[in-house]
Order: structure tokens, then C-alpha cells, then sequence
């Protein structure tokens, strides 16, 4: 057999590097007390003779590298180094042993050992090459390397960043508030009164939040699906030229943030609010407090997610074929009967889509029952709540989480199965020389009806939230003022030189900062996944596929809290500093990479490929030499929203922030919180400012230049855009 | 291998260098160049902290990090870092938090030279926590009233806690919600210590019916009264008085039975990485210079060095009736627990 050639040789050389000279632990500076060794030290001098096991694989590998290649030594040697690493890492604890079993059977409460480090670290991943080589030359996809090791690493980053926090949150339900094993404990508060009572069908007292939380996201995934219908309807089959329109309602979802429109909302109709103001002395209506709990919500959610339905349905009525509606009209159906018996079966499987999308996205949101919910309860705010308030209870946390996530996984498969996989399109390749119905008016007025008010509301919180910043108080006091402006935004003179004394500056520099860092590898990762999808085929795929979108019908304070059980503790201990914000960001984002990916993909021959590899070209060339310049719009898109995504995130991240990195969305809805409203809006302004800043440069800078003469038509619908 | 990074590298180059050179842009914006750094979870009024951070850096030209979290969230946070600690200095926030903090060993003893010249109600709560906390200001609970819708409904205007339960106020009350609020705790305990436990439920049975809303932070009651949003807020007198000052028509009372009150606190954190700055900034924070800043920034707590200028807009502590307020039994976790479970069972399921 060939001997290995000199890349694996030096992932080999790499290992032995990480046991015998990496300090093992510390990732973010050396943890108090411990000395800086590399595992072959503590093991020998350091008292941590558990270690040493870990240079049995190294020497296993070398005997199955060095001389006569051993192809399966070698993948048992990857797989000890890496079993060994995590057996051990959870096995021992910061505070002993992990496991009661072992406490008995080896005695005494155990050793001790803080949080992997970088040592461990590159020791993981050089194990992980040499499984990957070891793989490859016995024969596996190909014999090629790159694929195996990229399937090996992909698998490993969805594993240890999506797996085991989700695994983290099962555990903590049943462990009590002090770590003990507790599984009785869970039906108690899986079962509790506060998530599953109605008494509010009774009496004046409040339902339970899961039940709220369902109800709240049936009325807003209704309301945004008809008013989404209403609009794509007005835009596709009336005169009306809305083509700007739609364009400018694309954007906006995805650069406002969450929590916005519920502030503009207060502004405008809590019971200081300009429009409740300007009732009571005009109308005399009374000053109430109506906008506060289901309502606002309901309001807030509709106003954010319809333009994401609206997507989704003019994708939908693009699809539906006009000769089928001239067909009826010729056999002289009125409108109406067309519409009802032609067009509505039609568009009903979209329209379902468009309903789940609405009902995750609700259930989702996190940033606007904090500011509007009053004490209309939530599962999401619940969440946060548990964890923050005084009484710290983790453990009700992970229960609601469970529930939170039960809900909004089934509808996530209920919209797979259901609608995803079907094609409804009725447009076949030949050209149609169908011209769609006109609308029954009584339809065509209905619409206006709904979107008319939808819009101007639209315009009025758009309108605060960008001139809000500007005013004293608005509604109270209307008197032009830069105070606002000053205070989040100043630069002041000190003994250390200029520096930003504006209370904003430090937030937003630490987003943008995270945000951009986080950017490429979540459009690295989301990329290659999706070439992996679809272009090769190996065990597991299905699963792989699963849990990879998963990921994406995981609600954000759902990730904020798995993420602090998770990385709270030793073996991986991330809590507190910046990358944990990066890597939160990266994941939760990676599945706009995918789809963007797989959209691109499915559009580009394979027979480029396979030209490419049947010239010898190895399959990491391929990719990024042949497939990535064709991918151009797929990475533009990916970049674009995963920056967007990050900066605006709040769920995910409040659990997170600290001194050092603090957090702009974080910080807005802190000020809000206290009714600073000055500050909050006007800051608000500017994140979306500076966010279509970006975005322009990031455009200029890599630039949606299709590639050749594949001009694509774009029917399927755009990916659900914000989520919190 | 390499050819591949060189080829991809002449084709994406011109593009890669422009995001490139605005990532490196932004993050050097980020960097700060001072002396020194000190990690600080404030727990007070965000414009005071920020005139504290300002000031300090103006001052020594040391860059504070400041994060400001409820005490609550604080100690949540502490908790979960003890291992790793990135805060160095805890200052503000109410007081029980920290003590339970001292309880638990997440904070560093540390008595000051000036610690006898400081008032006794800051020495007694350095000592309660065996000296790893110490008093910085104190504030009285009370309640507020918006005089321009009381007197538009042509109501008699509250005095003491009894009042809050009257009919007439029906819809029109606030106060924090006591699981997420350190304001709205303290003003469990106070009724609990003023009424003994189980008039105090029934007491508080009776108010929820007039309870609007029971927001999630403790100063929101007294911004509400003032932007017109509720009559009475429950709050610390100090934040009602605060309000009253930007001109809104709030006026705060203190409750005829007698009050409560919150001795806030600074606490170092153990284990600080920057245990030498933080400890400099804990004897600047007790010097009267420091703690005039509240005033500057619109804080009317009582601060706890005498020889701090006390604005006359600061509640007068002779006319308060304020009660033996028991920090011991009422910082504990359990009794917190116990009295919190109760509260969240019997009041706020409790029909409105």
C-alpha cells in the first residue's frame, strides 16, 4: 500500500505537538491555580495521572502512520484520542467526580480538573484528520480526505454546539436547583397550574403560559397569513403598481430590530402614547392601558411578520398557472367562483406554509412580549425570567424550554412534511399565455380594507422610530432636542486622550465587532453544508440534514439558556466570553447559509464537478475553485443575513452578555425597560442606520453578479427571515 | 494545497480586501487605549453609573467596562462566573443580593480605612456580610401619585398602605414584580414585617385587585406615575423624587404605618482579575467627591460618608418612619423562597 502522504503526516506531528507541548487547560487564559502544562506534564508532575492514557492513541497512530500504512489502527486510534478526551473531561469535574457510580466506586469525592483548553482542542481535531485519513484509504466516499474529514468536522461542531446544549436542557429538568438527580421533581413542574391552567376561560384569573403562548401565535400566524394573502393579491392581480413597495417590505423585517416595533407601539398608543393623547382630547376616549399584554403583542407580531407571509404568498400565487383560471372564466364562472374553486385550492398548501412560518416566528419572540406583554405571560419571557429573577430556578427554566421547543419543533415538521416536500407549482415549462383573473371586487375591497390600515401603521412606527430619537418626549413634549442623541452617542476628552463617553458606544462596537467576526464562519459553515447535502451522499445523511435545520425551529432564549447550562461548567467552559456570543451567533445563523446554499446549488450542473474531478482536481479544489464563484449570490446572501441576524438578536444572547461584551439589543431594551424611550429609540435608529450601512458595502464588496446566462426565476419562497 | 490559496486568492482578492479591512476597521475602534481596565456590574440608576464611569476615567484615565444589570441578575451572574470570574467590582444594586452573595463565598472581605467615619446603618451591613459588602447609599420605600389625574378624579390622596387598598383605585396601582425586582422584595418584607405574615397576604390578595400591572423592573412604577401611565406606583422614594424633578407631576409619599428601606452595596468580587484597580476604586467610591455624583445625576438616595453634601431634594430621614428592618432573616434564601412561592400561589393567581 502507498505510504501517507505528508499532509496527514503532519496532522500526526500536529497531535503529538497538543499532548506534549499545548497547555491542555485554559482557553481564555490559564483558570487560577493551575498550572500551565501541556497534558504529558500533568499527567506526569501535575497530579492528573488520568491524562496520561492520551498518549496511547498518539502512539498507536504513529505505528499505523509511520512505515506500513494501517488504515483501521489508525481510525481506532482517532476514535480512543477523542473518547478518551471527552470520556474524561465529563467524567471529572471542577468539582470531582461527575457521576455518584464513581464516587462509590473509587471513593472519596474525586479529583478535580478545570475546563478544556486549547490543548485539548487541537488534539480533538488532529484526532479527527487521522479518523479522516484512516477512512479514506480504506475506501470510504472516495478515498477523499477532504470530504471526510469536512462531514467528520461538521458533524462534530453540530454535536458539541446543538446536541449537547439541547442534551444539557433534558438534564437539567430533572436535576433539582442544587445538581442532585431529581426526575420526580420534573412532573411536578411540567404539569404546574402557571403553564397549563385555564382558569381565564373561568374567571378573571390568568390562563397558563403554554396556553397563551398557543393562542398568541394562532391569531398571529391567521392574521399575518391573510393580510400576507391580501397584499400578494393586490400586487399580482390588480393594477395597483406596488413594485417598489415590495422591494422596500423585503428589507425591513430583516433590518428592524425585534423589539422595535413593540417600543414604537408604546410610543404611540400606551396610555401616554401620542395617538391615545390626541383621542382623549379630541374624541374623549379614555386613557387605557389596552395596548399592553395580548393585544400589543398580537399588533406588534403582525406588524413584524407579514411582510415575511406577504413573501411567501407571492411566491405561492406566481405558481398557480393563469390558463387554469381562463379555462374557468371561459366556461363562464363568475369571479368569485373562480377565486373559490380554481385559485384557492390552489394557494390553500401555501397558505399553510405561511401560517407555520408566522406561528414559529411568534412562538419565537422574545423581544417584544418583554416590552408590550404587560403581565400577559409567555413561554419565552417565562424562560428568561426563571433564570434571571430572584428565584433562580433553573430547572423550571429547562421545563419550559421543553415545552417551548415541543411546540415549535412539531410545527417545524408539521411544515416540512406537510408542505415542503409537495410541489404545488401548476407552472409547467411551456409558456403560458394566460392572463390571471381579475379579482371579484368584493374581494379586491376587502383587501384594501385590511392593507390600507396595515400600511399606515406601518409608516407611523417607522415614523417614530426614526424621528422618536429626535423629540423630548414624544407625544408629551414635542420640542426638537439632540439630548437623546448626545447621550448614547458622545465623545468626551479626558486624561487618557478622546474617548466615547456616550453610553452606546460601547455596545455597538462589541456587536459589530462579534457580529463581523461571526459573519464568515457561519457563511463558511452554512456553505459547506450544504455542498455536503448536495452534492455527496453518506451514512446519516437524513439525520445529519435534520439536525442541521433543526437548529433553526429552536427558539432563541431556548439557545440562551442550553448555552449557559452547557458552557457553564468544565468540560467546555466558554460562558463570559466573547466567543461564546460569536459561536451563539454562528449557529443560530447557519441555516440561512444552508438554504441559501441549497438553493444556489440545486441550480448549478453537476457535470461541472464532475468535469473538474475527472481532470484530477481533488474535491477542496473543486469547491472553491469551480463551485465557489458560482456561488457568489449564495455567500453574498448568506453574509448579509447572518450579520443581520447577529446584530439583531436578542433572545438568544441576553443570557450572555457581560461587562466586556455587551450587547446593542441588550442594551436598548435595558433602557427601555427603565423608560428611558429617548435613548432607546434614538439608538434603535442608528443600529438600523449603520446596519444598511453594512449591508451596502457588503454588496459592493462581493456583489450579486449572476453567473453566465442562468438567469434563474425566482418561485420559491424566500426563507423565513427573523427570527428572534 | 498552496496553489489553490493563491488562485482563489487573485480571484476574490480585490472584494476580500474591502470587507476584510472593515472588520479590522471596526474591531480597532474597539479597542480602548487607557491605563488600565476594571470590569464593573452596576447596579444602580444607569445615568448615575455612567456618571460614575465617566467621571472615574476622566479622573484616572482607567477604562471601566460597566454593565448594568438589577441586583438580582447580578448575582445570578456572579454565580455563574465563580469559577472564572470576569467581574471585578459589584457597586450598587440593593442590598440583599449582596449579602446573600457573602453568604456564599462569591465575594472578597475587604475593610477600608474609612470605614469608621462611614454612617452606622453602612457599617452595620459591612458587618452583617462579615465585611465583604459595604453600605454606599440608603433609600426608603414609599409610593407615588400622579397629582394631575388624582386631582382630575377628584380622589383623596393616599397616605398610608391601607389606602392602597381602597376601591376607588381600582386598575390604578403598580408595583415591581417581586420575582424579578429587588425594589418590589423589599416591599414584601415591609408589609410582611409591618403586618405580620398572614395580614400581610390577605393584605396583598386586596391590592392585586388593584394592580395594573406588575412590571418587571423596580423603578418602572414611579416612570409610570410620571409619564401618566398609572395613579399610584409602588417605589423607592428616591426614584419618585427623581421623576418629580425632570417636572412631571409626581409626589411621593411616605406611608403613615411606617417604611422600609434598601441599603445599596458594593461588593468586590472575588477572585477579580483586576483585584488592585478594583480595590482603588472602592476607596474612591467611599470618598464624598464620589458619592456627591448621585445628586449630579439625579439620585436622591442618602449617601453613606457624612461628609457627602445631602441635596435637599433627598427624603428627610427624621420625618420617615422607617421600621427595624430584620436583613438577616430577610436576606436569607429560604425565607426569600418561602415568602416568594406563597406570593406567586396566593396573590398573583388570585383573581383581579
Amino acid at each position: 500500500m502507498r505510504m501517507f502522504s505528508r499532509p496527514s503526516l503532519i496532522w500526526l506531528a500536529l497531535g503529538w505537538v497538543a499532548v506534549l507541548l499545548l497547555p491542555w487547560y485554559g482557553m481564555d487564559g490559564i483558570p487560577r491555580g493551575v498550572a500551565v502544562l501541556p497534558a504529558f506534564g500533568h499527567a506526569i508532575w501535575g497530579g492528573r495521572p488520568w491524562l496520561g492514557p492520551l498518549l496511547l492513541p498518539m502512539a498507536l497512530a504513529s505505528w499505523a502512520m509511520i512505515g506500513q500504512p494501517r488504515p483501521r489502527a489508525l481510525v481506532a486510534a482517532g476514535f480512543a484520542g477523542i473518547a478518551w478526551t471527552v470520556a474524561q473531561g465529563f467524567a471529572i469535574l471542577h468539582h470531582g467526580w461527575a457521576f455518584d457510580w464513581l464516587a462509590g466506586l473509587m471513593g472519596g469525592s474525586g479529583p478535580t480538573q478545570p475546563a478544556l483548553g486549547w490543548g485539548a482542542l487541537i488534539f480533538v481535531f488532529a484526532c479527527l484528520m487521522m479518523v479522516a485519513y484512516g477512512f479514506a484509504r480504506l475506501g470510504f466516499c472516495r478515498g477523499d480526505v477532504f470530504v471526510i474529514g469536512a462531514i467528520l468536522l461538521v458533524v462534530g461542531l453540530i454535536a458539541l454546539f446543538v446536541l449537547y446544549p439541547a442534551l444539557c436542557i433534558l438534564f437539567s429538568a430533572v436535576r433539582d436547583n442544587d445538581g442532585g438527580f431529581a426526575p420526580h421533581l420534573f412532573l411536578t413542574k411540567l404539569l404546574n397550574r402557571s403553564i397549563w391552567g385555564v382558569d381565564c376561560l373561568f374567571g378573571a384569573q390568568a390562563c397558563g403560559t403554554a396556553w397563551n403562548t398557543v393562542a398568541v401565535a394562532s391569531v398571529v400566524g391567521l392574521l399575518t397569513t391573510l393580510l400576507g394573502l391580501g397584499f400578494a393579491l393586490l400586487a399580482l392581480r390588480t393594477r395597483v403598481r406596488l413594485k417598489p413597495l415590495i422591494g422596500l417590505l423585503s428589507v425591513l423585517p430583516i433590518i428592524t430590530p425585534p423589539f422595535v416595533i413593540g417600543l414604537a407601539l408604546i410610543l404611540l398608543f400606551g396610555r401616554s402614547g401620542v395617538v391615545t393623547v390626541w383621542g382623549a382630547d379630541l374624541l374623549h376616549l379614555p386613557r387605557s392601558r389596552w395596548i399592553y399584554g395580548m393585544s400589543g403583542i398580537v399588533v406588534a407580531q403582525v406588524l413584524a411578520f407579514t411582510p415575511i407571509a406577504f413573501l411567501v404568498m407571492i411566491g405561492v400565487l406566481q405558481g398557480v398557472s393563469p390558463s387554469l383560471e381562463e379555462a374557468a372564466q371561459t366556461l363562464r364562472a363568475s369571479r368569485w367562483r373562480t377565486f373559490l374553486t380554481v385559485t384557492w385550492p390552489l394557494i390553500r398548501p401555501g397558505l399553510a406554509n405561511a401560517f407555520l412560518i408566522a406561528f414559529i416566528e411568534s412562538m419565537a419572540d422574545f423581544a417584544n412580549p418583554l416590552m408590550i406583554g404587560g403581565n400577559f405571560s409567555v413561554l419565552s419571557t417565562d424562560i428568561f425570567f426563571a433564570v434571571v429573577g430572584t428565584t433562580h430556578d433553573q430547572g423550571r427554566a429547562a421545563v419550559l424550554a421543553i415545552i417551548l421547543l415541543t411546540f415549535t419543533l412539531t410545527a417545524f415538521q408539521a411544515q416540512r412534511a406537510w408542505v415542503g416536500q409537495r410541489s404545488y407549482a401548476t407552472m409547467g415549462g411551456k409558456g403560458s399565455a394566460g392572463q390571471p383573473a381579475q379579482l371579484p371586487v368584493g374581494l379586491r375591497l376587502l383587501c384594501y380594507g385590511a392593507i390600507v390600515p396595515y400600511l399606515l401603521l406601518t409608516v407611523a412606527v417607522y415614523g417614530t422610530i426614526l424621528i422618536g430619537g429626535f423629540v423630548d418626549s414624544v407625544g408629551r413634549d414635542n420640542t426638537p432636542t439632540l439630548r437623546h442623541f448626545l447621550t448614547a452617542f458622545s465623545i468626551d476628552h479626558g486624561v487618557g486622550g478622546w474617548f466615547l463617553s456616550g453610553s452606546a458606544w460601547n455596545s455597538l462596537l462589541t456587536t459589530f465587532e462579534i457580529a463581523l467576526i461571526s459573519m464568515p464562519f457561519t457563511a463558511v459553515i452554512g456553505i459547506v453544508i450544504a455542498w455536503l447535502l448536495d452534492r455527496q451522499h453518506f451514512f446519516g445523511r437524513r439525520t445529519f440534514e435534520f439536525l442541521a435545520m433543526m437548529s433553526f425551529a429552536i427558539p432563541g432564549t431556548v439557545i440562551g439558556v442550553s448555552y449557559i447550562l452547557a458552557f457553564n461548567v468544565p468540560p467546555v467552559a466558554l460562558t463570559g466570553t466573547g466567543v461564546i456570543i460569536a459561536i451563539a451567533f454562528a449557529f443560530r445563523n447557519m441555516p440561512v447559509g444552508i438554504r441559501a446554499g441549497l438553493a444556489n446549488l440545486s441550480q448549478i450542473d453537476r457535470s461541472l464537478d464532475e468535469a473538474s474531478l475527472t481532470l484530477g482536481a481533488s474535491s477542496l479544489r473543486t469547491l472553491v475553485l469551480v463551485i465557489l464563484p458560482m456561488l457568489r449570490p449564495a455567500v453574498t446572501t448568506a453574509l448579509v443575513y447572518s450579520f443581520v441576524r447577529a446584530v439583531t438578536a436578542v433572545s438568544a444572547v441576553i443570557f450572555l452578555v457581560t461587562g466586556e461584551y455587551q450587547l446593542a439589543t441588550v442594551y436598548i431594551i435595558g433602557r427601555a425597560d427603565v423608560g428611558d424611550y429617548g435613548v432607546a429609540i434614538v439608538y434603535s435608529a442608528a443600529l438600523i442606520v449603520f446596519m444598511l450601512l453594512v449591508l451596502l458595502v457588503i454588496q459592493l464588496g462581493i456583489g450579486i453578479r449572476r453567473p453566465g446566462a442562468r438567469a434563474v426565476p425566482h418561485t420559491e419562497a424566500a426563507p423565513p427571515l427573523t427570527m428572534v | 494545497m498552496t496553489r489553490i490559496i493563491r488562485e482563489s486568492w487573485a480571484v476574490c482578492r480585490g472584494r476580500l480586501g474591502v470587507l476584510a479591512g472593515t472588520i479590522l476597521f471596526v474591531i480597532s475602534c474597539g479597542q480602548a487605549n487607557a491605563q488600565g481596565v476594571l470590569v464593573m456590574y452596576c447596579g444602580a440608576d444607569e445615568s448615575w453609573c455612567r456618571a460614575v464611569t465617566t467621571t472615574y476615567e476622566k479622573e484616572t484615565g482607567v477604562k471601566i467596562n460597566m454593565v448594568r444589570m438589577s441586583a438580582g441578575e447580578t448575582y445570578a451572574r456572579i454565580r455563574a462566573e465563580k469559577d472564572n470570574p470576569h467581574g471585578d467590582i459589584w457597586w450598587g444594586g440593593t442590598g440583599d443580593p449582596h449579602l446573600q452573595a457573602a453568604d456564599d463565598g462569591l465575594t472578597e472581605p475587604y475593610e477600608s480605612p474609612q470605614m469608621p467615619q462611614l454612617r452606622d446603618w453602612a457599617q452595620r451591613q459591612a458587618a452583617i456580610a462579615k465585611h465583604r459588602t459595604v453600605g454606599i447609599y440608603l433609600s426608603a420605600l414609599g409610593f407615588g401619585y400622579n397629582k394631575e389625574e388624582l386631582a382630575r378624579r377628584k380622589l383623596a390622596a393616599p397616605a398610608c398602605w391601607a389606602d392602597l387598598i381602597r376601591p376607588e383605585f381600582k386598575g390604578e396601582v403598580q408595583m415591581a414584580d417581586p420575582n424579578a425586582s429587588g425594589t418590589a422584595w423589599t416591599a414584601l418584607a415591609t408589609i410582611v414585617q409591618l403586618m405580620g405574615e398572614d395580614k400581610a397576604f390577605s393584605y396583598f390578595v386586596a391590592l392585586n385587585r388593584n394592580i395594573n400591572e406588575y412590571p418587571k423592573t423596580g423603578a418602572a412604577p414611579a416612570l409610570s406615575v410620571g409619564q401618566g401611565e398609572t395613579l399610584v406606583g409602588i417605589a423607592f422614594q428616591h426614584d419618585i423624587i427623581n421623576v418629580a424633578r425632570s417636572g412631571k407631576p409626581a409626589q411621593v409619599v411616605s406611608p403613615c404605618e411606617g417604611t422600609g428601606y434598601e441599603i445599596g452595596s458594593m461588593s468586590l468580587i472575588k477572585d477579580a482579575p483586576h483585584m488592585a484597580e478594583a480595590k482603588k476604586f472602592y476607596e474612591w467610591a467611599l470618598t464624598p467627591a464620589a458619592q456627591k455624583l448621585a445628586a449630579a445625576s439625579g439620585n436622591f438616595q442618602l449617601p453613606s460618608n457624612p461628609e457627602t453634601p445631602v441635596p435637599p431634594e433627598s427624603p428627610d430621614l427624621s420625618k420617615i418612619k422607617l421600621i427595624e428592618y430584620d436583613f438577616n432573616t430577610y436576606g436569607s434564601k429560604a425565607t426569600r423562597n418561602r415568602i416568594l412561592a406563597r406570593w406567586a400561589d396566593e396573590v398573583k393567581n388570585a383573581p383581579r
